[in-house]
C-alpha cells in the first residue's frame, strides 16, 4: 500500500485534471476482473466483490484531485502568472518548484531576493497576485511555445519516506485515501461496495454529488486526509488531529454533521479491536461527505481520516502507522456493519 | 564533465555559513588535478596555486565564496521538532512549506511546514514569519532524534539543481556554487595557456556574514590584484530595474569606489577584444561582496569584479543561465593570463 | 565567589570610563601575572607565561557595564539623558542611579506621558534633588555617565546583581588566574573596554597580541522565564560554549576543543546559538587577519536589568571548563 501511495502522489492530478490519476487506479487494481465505471464529469466508480448475505448499499469515497495552480496570463517578459485550483496558502508559494502543462516543463516561483526588498517588504506576506512563475523563457514569444493559459501546474516534489515511518510527498490530501480504498477492493464484502474515486472535491465537493446520484447508497463512508497542526506553539485545543494517534473519527465538520449510529460502531470497532483512533478536535473544514449525506433522499455518512501535516503544501506529511491503522479500523467496521445496523 | 554537470555537482555539496570544514575537502577535489598546488587554510578557505611563467611574477587572486545561506539548530521541541535559527541572511518567506537536510550525527531529512491559514492570527496573515517562529518536522520521537541531531548542527535547504529550457538551471546554492564553476573553468582554461603571473584561485568560506575568508586570504597571500567572481541580482519583474541584470545579456562588472577604475578598464578592454558582451554594474558604495574586505587588506589590494546574473537569490529557487557562467570564466582566464600590470601602470 | 563579585559589581564602570574597575582588578591579579598593562584605549592586559612551547591563548572578559549619560541639564537642574550601551527605557524607569562621585539620583519620565508606547529615554530624566542648573553643574557636568544601583547577593545558588553583564566574567578570569599553574601555553588575560557599545577594546587588543586562538567569556540569554522567546539555555545547566551569536560563528576548532575539554574533565555545558547579540569574539576573530575565535557564554536571565541572575555553580564550571582548555596541549 504505501509503494502506491508514493506513487499516487507523484501523478498530477490537480482539480478538473484527473485522468492520470484514474487510469493508474485502473491499471493498478489488484483484482482485474472488477467492474468498473467512468462518469461524464470523470469519477471512477468501481464495484467491489459481495457474497450478496446483505442488501445494504456502501459507498466508501476519496477523491482523486489535489491542490495546485493554473496559468491565467502570460507577461510580456515570458513569466506566467496564475490562480490557484482550491485552498492554498499563499505564503509557502516563494521559492517552490512547479511543473506546467502536459509536457510538464520546469519552472519556480520566485520572488525579489531579500537583499532587494526594504523593511517593509521583508516584514509582509507577499499577495498572491505579485507572485509569478518563471519558466526561463525568453520573452512571451517563446514562453507561448512552451506553455498556454489554462495550463494546470503542479508543485514539483518526490515522495520521501524519512523519520521512523513517515512518508512527505504532495497531494497525501487525498491519495492517502485512494490507496487505502485500493486495498479495501481486494476483500469480499457482505454488501454491494461502490468504491468511488471522486474529482474535483478541493474546488467544492463537486464529484461526489454526480457519484452519489449514480449509485444511491444507504451509507458512505468518505476517507480523506485532514489537518494535523500538532506542531509547536499551536495551543492543544486548535491541534485537530495529533500524528501517530490513529486515524481521526470527525463528529462534524462545516459540511456534515456524523451520523451517530456509524460514528458509535466506529467507535467501538476501534476500542473493540485494539485499534488506535482519535477524535478530530476541531470542526472546520469540509469534504465529500457534506454532499454526499444531502444527494437524494439523504444518506447516513462518516468520516474517517488519516492525520496531514502541512497539508495542501508541497511537504504534507503522514505516519505510515496511522494510514495501516486506517485501513484496519474501516475494514474490521465494514465488515461488521450489517450487523449494527440491522441489515 | 560539462558545465550543467559541474553546477549540479558543486550545488549538491552543503556547505552552510560556518560549517565549511564539512566540505573544504570536497571542493579542494576540484581544483587539485589542474593546478599546481592545492590546499585548505585554517579557516577552511581552499586555494589553488598555478604558478606564472616569468621570473618576476605578480600575485593574482581570484575569489568565489562557497559557503551558502541555512540554518542551524538552536533547539528541541516536543515532538520530534526541531527550533531554528539562520546562518546568514535567509528569506524566512521561501521557507515555508520546503525540504531541509539537518547535518547531525547522521544526515536527518526534514520538513519546515508552516501553520494552517485557518489557525493564523489576524497579524499573521499580513506579517511575515519570523525565523525563531519556524520549526523543522524530523518524523522521529524525541529520545531518537536527541541521538541523532544536536543544538548547534548546520541545516542546508535541499532542492538539488534541476535543468530548465533555454540553458537555464534553477536550486539551491548556486549562490555563489556558480562562481566556484567559473573558478574551476577558469583553471581548466589556464591549463592550455601560458600566463606569466601567479595565479591563486580561492574558493573562500563566510562570506554570507561577515566576509571572513576573503580577510583572511588576503592578508594571508598579499595579492597584487584581486578579482571577484560572484553572483549578482538577476532581472525579476517587480525589482528595481537599476539594480538587475538579464540573463545571457553580458556579463556584469562592477563600477565604483570599491573597484580600482583603471584594472576594471582594462577587464572591459579584454571583454571587447574577445568579444564578451558586458553590462556596467554601478556600485555607489559597499557592494556587499568580498571586493569590500579585500580592496582595504593591509596595504590595500586593487580589486574589479565579474558577476553572474542570477534570479530569486537566497531561495531554493535561484536561477542562473549555464551560458552566463561559462562568459564569466571565460572573461577572467583571458583576463589574469594577460599582461595587466604592465597596461595599467603605464597609465600612471 | 561572592566577594570577589561584590567587590566587582560595586566598583564604577560604564563604557569609556572604567578607570575605577581596572584599578580593582589590576589590585588583585597583579601578584599572580608575569606581565601587566593598560593599552592606549584603557584595556587592561596581564600575561601569565607558558613553560613550555605552548601556544598563545587569548582570553576576554569585559570591564564596561551599561549606563545613562547626562546630556543636557535644564534650568530646574535636572537632568536629560542618553543610552550608554543597550538601555530599555522600560527597565531604566523608575531606577535608583549613581555617578562616579556617588551623587545618586531617580530616573523618571515626563508625567504628561498617557501611553507608555510614548516611552523613549528622551522623554525621561534623572533627578538628584537640586533646584537649579548651577547646583547640579556642581557635580555632574554633561558627558558624565550614571550606572544602575543593585549590590550583589547571592540567593538559593544563584548570585543576583546589576552588570553580572560581565563582572561574572572579569571574576572568572581572575579565579582563574589564581588557581592557573605550569600552564603548557602562554595566556595572555584581557579585561576589554567599550565591548557594550559596539565591541571596540577588544579588536585592536587583540591585533596587538596577534594569539593563536581566543576565547571570550561574557553572559548570554536563557529560555527559562515565563512566556519567554524560545531558547535551549537555562540557569544551572553549566556553562554554554557558544556556536553562533549574531557576530560571530565560532571556529570549529576552537568550539570543538571546548566541548571536547567539558566531557573528558565531566563538567557540565550547554550549547548557545542564538540569533541576537555579539560579545568580543565578534571583533576579536576578524583582527589581524583572522583569530580563530569561541566564547564561553554564563547564562543570566534579565540582561541590562539592575537585577541580573545568573547561577553561581555555571560561572564555577566555566572557571574548571577554562583551565581545562589552557592546559590542554593544542595542536
Amino acid at each position: 500500500m504505501m509503494q502506491k501511495l508514493a506513487e499516487l502522489t507523484k501523478l498530477d492530478g490537480l482539480s478538473g485534471n484527473e485522468q492520470d490519476v484514474r487510469k493508474y487506479i485502473i491499471q493498478n487494481l489488484a483484482d482485474k476482473s472488477l467492474e468498473h465505471y467512468t462518469d461524464n464529469i470523470g469519477n471512477l466508480i468501481v464495484k467491489g466483490k459481495t457474497d450478496g448475505s446483505s442488501n445494504l448499499k456502501v459507498m466508501v469515497a476519496a477523491h482523486m484531485d489535489e491542490v495546485g495552480l493554473m496559468v491565467n496570463y502570460i507577461t510580456d517578459d515570458g513569466k506566467l502568472k496564475f490562480s490557484t485550483v482550491g485552498g492554498i496558502d499563499s505564503r509557502i508559494l516563494i521559492g517552490q518548484h512547479v511543473r506546467v502543462g502536459k509536457d510538464k516543463i520546469p519552472g519556480v516561483i520566485g520572488y525579489k531576493s531579500i537583499h532587494l526588498q526594504d523593511k517593509n517588504e521583508r516584514e509582509s506576506v507577499v499577495k498572491l497576485k505579485s507572485l509569478y512563475i518563471d519558466i526561463a523563457a525568453k520573452d512571451r514569444e517563446n514562453a507561448e511555445e512552451l506553455v498556454k493559459t489554462g495550463d494546470y501546474v503542479a508543485f514539483d516534489s518526490e515522495p520521501v519516506f524519512f523519520g521512523e515511518n513517515k512518508i512527505k510527498a504532495k497531494a497525501l490530501d487525498d491519495r492517502a485515501g485512494c490507496a487505502v480504498i485500493m486495498e479495501l477492493l481486494n476483500e469480499v464484502w457482505p454488501f454491494e461496495l461502490y468504491a468511488c474515486f471522486t474529482v474535483q472535491e478541493e474546488i467544492g465537493l463537486r464529484g461526489a454529488l454526480v457519484a452519489a446520484n449514480r449509485v444511491k447508497p444507504d451509507v458512505g463512508i468518505v476517507l480523506e486526509g485532514t489537518t494535523c497542526a500538532d506542531v509547536p506553539k499551536v495551543k492543544e485545543h486548535e491541534v485537530s488531529t495529533v500524528m501517530g494517534k490513529g486515524p481521526s473519527i470527525s463528529f462534524a465538520d462545516r459540511a456534515s454533521i456524523a451520523d451517530r449510529e456509524l460514528l458509535m460502531h466506529f467507535f467501538k470497532t476501534a476500542e473493540k479491536e485494539g485499534i488506535p483512533y482519535q477524535w478530530k478536535t476541531t470542526t472546520t473544514g469540509g469534504n465529500d461527505a457534506g454532499k454526499i449525506q444531502t444527494s437524494g433522499a439523504g444518506v447516513k455518512t462518516l468520516v474517517v481520516s488519516v492525520p496531514c501535516r502541512y497539508i495542501h503544501s508541497p511537504v504534507s506529511v503522514l505516519d505510515l502507522n496511522d494510514l495501516k491503522n486506517m485501513l484496519n479500523l474501516v475494514s474490521k467496521a465494514l465488515h461488521t456493519l450489517p450487523e449494527a445496523l440491522g441489515r | 564533465m560539462n558545465t550543467e554537470t559541474l553546477v549540479k555537482q558543486l550545488c549538491d555539496i552543503n556547505a552552510p555559513v560556518g560549517n565549511e570544514n564539512l566540505a573544504a575537502e570536497k571542493i579542494k577535489s576540484f581544483f587539485g588535478p589542474l593546478c599546481d598546488k592545492a590546499y585548505i587554510d585554517r579557516f577552511f578557505n581552499v586555494i589553488g596555486y598555478k604558478k606564472g611563467t616569468s621570473s618576476d611574477p605578480r600575485k593574482i587572486i581570484i575569489t568565489a565564496h562557497y559557503d551558502q545561506i541555512g540554518m542551524i539548530v538552536s533547539g528541541y521541541e516536543k515532538g520530534g521538532f526541531l527550533r531554528i535559527s539562520n546562518l546568514g541572511g535567509v528569506d524566512t518567506k521561501a521557507l515555508l512549506a520546503s525540504e531541509v537536510i539537518v547535518h547531525g550525527r547522521e544526515e536527518v531529512y526534514g520538513v519546515i511546514g508552516a501553520k494552517p491559514p485557518h489557525l493564523l492570527k489576524e497579524s499573521e496573515i499580513t506579517k511575515n514569519v519570523k525565523i525563531d517562529e519556524l520549526f523543522i518536522d524530523t518524523g522521529f520521537p524525541d529520545d531518537v532524534l536527541k541521538q541523532k541531531v544536536s543544538i548547534g548542527d548546520p541545516v542546508s535547504i535541499f532542492s538539488p539543481v534541476i535543468s530548465m529550457k533555454n540553458g537555464c538551471v534553477a536550486g539551491k546554492s548556486l549562490d555563489n556554487r556558480a562562481g566556484v564553476a567559473a573558478l574551476v573553468l577558469i583553471l581548466k582554461e589556464l591549463q592550455n595557456v601560458k600566463h606569466p603571473h601567479d595565479i591563486y584561485v580561492v574558493a573562500t568560506v563566510q562570506e554570507e556574514t561577515d566576509l571572513l575568508g576573503a580577510l583572511t586570504s588576503s592578508y594571508a597571500l598579499e595579492p597584487d590584484l584581486a578579482v571577484v567572481i560572484d553572483v549578482c541580482h538577476g532581472d525579476m519583474p517587480e525589482a528595481d530595474r537599476a539594480q538587475c541584470f538579464p540573463l545571457n545579456k553580458g556579463i556584469p562588472v562592477a563600477i565604483g569606489p570599491a573597484f580600482h577604475s583603471e584594472y576594471t578598464n582594462a577587464l572591459f578592454e579584454v571583454a571587447k577584444k574577445e568579444r564578451i558582451a558586458t553590462q556596467r554594474c554601478i556600485e555607489p558604495g559597499n557592494p556587499g561582496t568580498e571586493a569590500w574586505a579585500i580592496q582595504v587588506s593591509r596595504l590595500g589590494v586593487p580589486t574589479v569584479e565579474a558577476s553572474i546574473p542570477l534570479r530569486y537569490m537566497h531561495t531554493a529557487a535561484e536561477l542562473v543561465s549555464l551560458q552566463d557562467i561559462e562568459n564569466a570564466a571565460v572573461l577572467v582566464a583571458r583576463y589574469v593570463s594577460g599582461d595587466i600590470f604592465k597596461t595599467t601602470e603605464e597609465t600612471d | 565567589m561572592i566577594t570577589l563579585l561584590r567587590e566587582l559589581t560595586g566598583a564604577y564602570g560604564p563604557s569609556s570610563r572604567e578607570e575605577e574597575i581596572r584599578n580593582t582588578i589590576e589590585r588583585k591579579i597583579s601578584p599572580n601575572v608575569d606581565d601587566i598593562y593598560t593599552d592606549a584605549l584603557g584595556n587592561l592586559i596581564a600575561v601569565k607565561k607558558g613553560s613550555g612551547n605552548g601556544k598563545r591563548i587569548m582570553l576576554a572578559a569585559h570591564m564596561d557595564e551599561i549606563g545613562l549619560v547626562a546630556s543636557y541639564i535644564d534650568e530646574k537642574g535636572f537632568i536629560r539623558i542618553s543610552n550608554i550601551g543597550g538601555i530599555n527605557p522600560y527597565v531604566a524607569v523608575g531606577q535608583r542611579v549613581q555617578f562616579h562621585n556617588g551623587i545618586t539620583g531617580c530616573v523618571c519620565y515626563e508625567e504628561n506621558i498617557t501611553d507608555f508606547k510614548d516611552l523613549k529615554l528622551d522623554r525621561m530624566y534623572i533627578d538628584i534633588g537640586t533646584q537649579r542648573r548651577e547646583i547640579t553643574l556642581d557635580c555632574i557636568m554633561p558627558g558624565d555617565i550614571a550606572v544602575f544601583c543593585g549590590e550583589a547577593i547571592e540567593q538559593n545558588g544563584k548570585f543576583i546583581s546589576k552588570a553580572l553583564d560581565d563582572r561574572i566574567g572579569c571574576a572568572i578570569l581572575i579565579e582563574l588566574i589564581e588557581t592557573l599553574k605550569d600552564c603548557p601555553n602562554e595566556v595572555v588575560f584581557v579585561f576589554t573596554v567599550q565591548e557594550e557599545v559596539g565591541l571596540r577594546g577588544a579588536g585592536p587588543a587583540a591585533f596587538s597580541i596577534k594569539p593563536d586562538l581566543a576565547v571570550a567569556v561574557d553572559v548570554t540569554g536563557t529560555g527559562d522565564t515565563p512566556e519567554c522567546k524560545p531558547l535551549a539555555l537555562q540557569l544551572g545547566k553549566g556553562p554554554a560554549v557558544m556556536i553562533k551569536d549574531n557576530r560571530t560563528i565560532s571556529h570549529p576548532m576552537v568550539k570543538n576543543a571546548l566541548i571536547e575539554c567539558a566531557r573528558k574533565n565531566n563538567i557540565p555545558y550547554q550549547l548557545e546559538v542564538m540569533s541576537v547579540g555579539g560579545n568580543d569574539a565578534g571583533t576579536i576573530h576578524t583582527a589581524a587577519g583572522g583569530i580563530p575565535a569561541g566564547a564561553v557564554s554564563i547564562p543570566c536571565r534579565y540582561l541590562h536589568r539592575p537585577c541580573e541572575m545568573v547561577d553561581k555553580n555555571d560561572a564555577l564550571n566555566a572557571v574548571k571548563l577554562l583551565n581545562a582548555f589552557v592546559m590542554s596541549p593544542m595542536a
